[in-house]
């Protein structure tokens, strides 16, 4: 018996394998989106477009405006005419408005005097994406009031990730989201397939036990699997700086059960869906928005209405998304992760588990 | 003519009689117009901030009312033991310390005072800066306050801020129009490349190909229930949006449409070029899986594009998402017009030309 | 004898080094059932692929009912009906609504599909299976759908790619008496297959080894020459140096 399920295993092996390309397309897949992906995305503010309108170009206006170009944040679009403000935002040329009053650097005067002020800076801002346009507001305030501001009085640090680094933010949640669609999608589709073909009958009369041959074919995905697991952690460490701190071992276990976890749901779809197209709009099509929205890879889950923080704990990605942030940012040892890694231990044994058992019915 | 119709009959019995597809279409898109508003959301509120306070004045005690009455913010408490603030901080359950160093409303009418430090948890980049600038702003608040009762009228704010098309700064209103976007891509992007590979798949395509069927007859029979299907989510994400979130668009829905449609046809005939490339369900997933996430994730639906390193930004140029991104968002919250956004229009039209042209050339009916 | 229908000279198809096709040259005539004979991988498929248009042959010419196979090979496809080995039927279709799909793809009115959909259903004495979704018929009664299907515009030629590989032998019978009645409507049958017993039927048989083709005649004639007993033995004697494909009788 257990020379068959040995020859089982390579079978299924030698499968996968014959097929060249698809075996370089799973591999290379996930290795390319986490590179572009590590670099690409942020949500750091940068290069917003601002123009400026001031009635007369006073040396304060001037000095103010060079301060804006001069900084990484902002792009200078040149000055326009008040009339023009609301169309230049309109069209998305520009993010940003500054209005200086005409009698800017008498005021400013003024208030490094100590007298009494009424506004002399407008900022029209383009605030369809929120968030832009908060900290784009706080940038320029501090800019153009430098010293007349209370901003002075501030020393800020940011822990962990002192230079803002995106990549650090996203390379977890990346992982987290490719992984488990990768992962799920295979076992899905390939199982899928053999019910669809009539080969998976063949195999289900044979004297082997059901359990071994969701095994054997589970197997092959793994060892894929880890292949890639390896690639992305070196890439993350060589390429994309991530620091690691919490311990490389912890960091490669916790992912290789969530690899165990990612093929046990591929094989729950498996059981659910009845054509190939099924399988792979279920792994694909729908499980990816949720993995999307409440795995706190960009959208923190504590904004969400209470229903869905709760939700949000029966996504898998969410559990690993929150460890491998932990371990590979704040350092945290492996120990720290003993809570997200029992409860990803308890989901694989409860998908593997629930589709032993329709398996098995599934013969009667 | 005869022969088209009955091939799209063809079509929506077999999408009719799907056990899957029909509730799929159905639910998927009004439940992600229903729901994801609500958790696609980077407004970065309930920001956890401990107050190290040394100075036990009048002055640190308004700015740690002003932070407890912050919408933003949220105060977690009031130490004088920094360590204590700090493992807080570690532990998850305190984003950003402030500490407010000894003397220091006493300093602050004299000399330059000791700076407040401000300490934050940036693992969650967006959290972190964006935490930072709240409490910033929260604190000089407290301060001009202070100010202003010791020698009134000595400042005031001395800028005003005007914000435009999303006054009330509602992060919903910034995405949906980017949900929209997603479900056009996966309903339209998916869709109608599975059901070409499973006809090659089952072995029915080779019937229609030895058949006097012509390939562009095929092609649009295909493709024009998944346009419809297009329109539809169309129409029931607006009815959404509005009935549920109060958005109505600023701008055309004439131009919406246009755009809308530009965009179906560019990723269908997308999803169609896929498939030609592909025998097999295994390899069609695999190509959707890789261009579909890319057009997720860089076309600006999540993360402005404006935050990429140059040569992303360039890159960017290349996904045919990117200009309906922009078509659907200012037209959308700012009511952009047709002629303020040519260029868009331009790039997509030209990209849905070029890969419905792309579909039928690759399409082979003979080798 | 009468008008040619198929028209073979020289025809050849390579992939790469391997010549699937090597130099064939054949007529076949109006009303004729044309067995085409030969071990798996001896080429059949290929030949009948170039021969209904799917496939561009190599070199060498051919016509079928009096289009080129290089150059008109759409409009082959309007005068010719197909069915392959693999069951190509929509399946979550019905009866009906399967044969009312290709009435209308090879351009019959909405009228004259209706009445050819009851003809067909008729002969196949399918009546009450029309509202039937297809994936529920047993697999016999697929194979004799697929060919009605075949010949729902009375085609000039057929062609019929191992059209009862799998089946039971009564409905085997009940498949050949299909395609005689075909045959004496003055429809020419194209069939490949590898029951020897079926080589009996046809009108004429050709045998093909490598990609050539070995013999061809009647099969009385046939079994004169190799002096044997049965088209089996025809078929042992001519296969058994082929270089590829397995012997299958």
């Amino acid at each position: 018996m257990k020379n068959s399920f040995l020859s089982f295993i390579k079978k299924e092996s030698l499968h996968i394998l014959r097929d060249k390309v698809t075996m370089l397309i799973v591999m290379l897949i996930p290795v390319v989106l986490i590179v572009l992906f590590g670099f690409a995305i942020s949500t750091e503010v940068n290069n917003v477009d601002v123009a400026v309108v001031a009635p007369e170009r006073t040396d304060g206006v001037v000095d103010a405006v060079n301060r804006i170009a001069h900084n990484d944040y902002f792009t200078f679009c040149g000055y326009i005419d008040p009339d023009q403000i609301d169309q230049e935002l309109r069209s998305g040329k520009v993010s940003a408005v500054i209005v200086f009053a005409s009698d800017f650097d008498r005021r400013m005067a003024q208030i490094s005097t100590g007298l009494p002020s009424t506004p002399i800076i407008q900022l029209v801002v383009d605030a369809s994406n929120v968030n832009t346009a908060g900290a784009s507001t706080a940038y320029l305030q501090e800019i153009l009031l430098g010293t007349a501001s209370q901003q002075a009085m501030f020393e800020t640090r940011m822990l962990f990730n002192p230079q803002m680094k995106s990549a650090y933010n996203f390379v977890p949640g990346i992982m987290g989201l490719i992984v488990i669609l990768v992962c799920a999608m295979m076992t899905s589709v390939s199982i899928v397939r053999e019910k669809e073909v009539g080969t998976m009958e063949v195999l289900l009369v044979s004297p082997i036990r059901p359990s071994k041959i969701i095994f054997s074919k589970m197997i092959p995905y793994f060892v894929i699997s880890c292949l890639v697991l390896i690639i992305i952690l070196l890439l993350s460490y060589y390429l994309l700086h991530v620091p690691m701190s919490g311990g490389v071992w912890g960091i490669f276990s916790l992912s290789l059960l969530y690899v165990l976890l990612s093929l046990s749901l591929g094989l729950m779809v498996s059981i659910v869906a009845k054509t190939q197209v099924m399988a792979l709009l279920i792994s694909a099509m729908v499980m990816m928005v949720p993995m999307l929205l409440l795995s706190g890879m960009l959208f923190p889950i504590e904004n969400s209405p209470i229903f869905f923080q709760y939700f949000s704990n029966i996504v898998p990605a969410r559990w690993y998304v929150e460890a491998i942030r932990k371990m590979m940012i704040q350092g945290s040892p492996f120990l720290a992760v003993w809570k997200e890694f029992t409860i990803l231990l308890g989901m694989t044994v409860a998908f593997l588990g629930v589709s032993l058992i329709k398996f098995n019915d599934k013969l009667e | 003519m005869r022969q088209f119709i009955v091939l799209l009959q063809k079509e929506l019995i077999k999408i009719r009689r799907d056990s899957f597809l029909p509730k799929l279409i159905l639910s998927f898109p009004i439940l992600i117009m229903l729901i994801s508003p609500m958790l696609a959301t980077m407004d970065v509120r309930n920001v956890n901030v401990a107050v190290v306070d040394l100075d036990h004045s009048t002055t640190s005690h308004r700015i740690i009312s002003h932070i407890k009455a912050s919408e933003y913010l949220s105060l977690v408490g009031a130490t004088s033991e920094f360590d204590l603030a700090m493992e807080r901080l570690e532990e998850g359950r305190v984003d950003v310390i402030v500490q407010i160093p000894d003397h220091f409303e006493r300093d602050m009418g004299v000399s330059t005072p000791e700076k407040i430090s401000i300490i934050a948890n940036a693992v969650n980049a967006t959290k972190g800066t964006m935490g930072t600038q709240y409490v910033i702003q929260t604190i000089a608040h407290a301060l001009v306050e202070v100010r202003n009762e010791k020698n009134p009228n000595q400042m005031s704010e001395l800028v005003t801020v005007q914000n435009r098309f999303n006054p009330t700064l509602n992060y919903r209103h910034y995405m949906i129009p980017a949900l929209m976007i997603i479900i056009f891509i996966l309903v339209c992007g998916f869709l109608p490349a599975l059901s070409i590979v499973e006809e090659k798949e089952v072995g029915t395509i080779e019937q229609m190909n030895v058949s006097p069927v012509s390939r562009f007859t095929f092609t649009l029979s295909k493709l024009i229930p998944y346009w419809a299907i297009g329109i539809f989510v169309l129409i029931a994400a607006m009815m959404i949006a509005h009935l549920v979130y109060g958005l109505l668009p600023a701008g055309s829905f004439w131009v919406i449409l246009l755009g809308t449609v530009l965009f179906i046809l560019t990723i269908s005939g997308f999803s169609l070029t896929a498939a030609n490339f592909s025998d097999t369900m295994q390899q069609i997933m695999f190509i959707l899986f890789f261009f579909i996430m890319i057009f997720i994730l860089m076309s600006g639906l999540l993360t402005p594009i404006d935050s990429m390193p140059d040569w992303a930004q360039t890159f960017t140029l290349l996904l045919p998402p990117r200009y309906f991104v922009d078509i659907l968002r200012s037209v959308y919250l700012k009511g952009t017009t047709l002629s303020e956004l040519w260029q868009d229009f331009v790039a997509l039209g030209s990209f849905s030309v070029l890969f419905n042209i792309l579909a039928a050339v690759t399409y082979k009916k003979q080798a | 004898m009468s008008e040619i229908v198929i028209s073979v000279r020289n025809l050849t198809k390579t992939f790469g080094n391997f010549i699937a096709v090597n130099n064939i040259s054949f007529d076949v005539y109006k009303g004729e059932i044309f067995g085409f004979l030969g071990a798996n991988g001896a080429g059949k498929t290929t030949a009948m692929r170039m021969l209904s248009g799917l496939s561009y042959p190599t070199s060498g010419k051919g016509t079928v009912a009096g289009f080129d196979v290089s150059r008109e090979g759409e409009m082959i496809k309007r005068h010719i009906g197909y069915m392959s080995q693999r069951f190509a039927l929509y399946n979550t279709l019905t009866v009906g609504e399967n044969i009312n799909l290709f009435a209308g793809i090879y351009g019959l009115s909405k009228k004259s599909a209706e009445k050819r959909t009851e003809e067909l259903l008729a002969e196949l004495k399918f009546s009450s299976e029309r509202n039937t979704l297809v994936k529920a018929l047993p697999l016999g009664w697929k194979q004799k759908l697929s060919f009605a299907i075949a010949t729902v515009h009375k085609p000039d030629v057929v062609f019929l790619d191992e059209p009862t590989s799998g089946v039971d032998p009564v409905t085997r019978r009940q498949f050949w008496e299909m395609i005689y009645k075909a045959a004496e409507g003055g429809t020419t049958i194209f069939v490949t297959t590898h029951y020897m017993d079926e080589a009996e039927y046809c009108s004429r048989v050709s045998i093909m080894v490598d990609g050539e083709v070995r013999a061809l005649d009647t099969s009385t004639r046939l079994k004169e020459q190799f002096n044997a007993e049965s088209m089996h033995e025809v078929f042992r004697t001519l296969a058994r140096d082929a270089e590829r494909g397995e012997l299958e009788t």
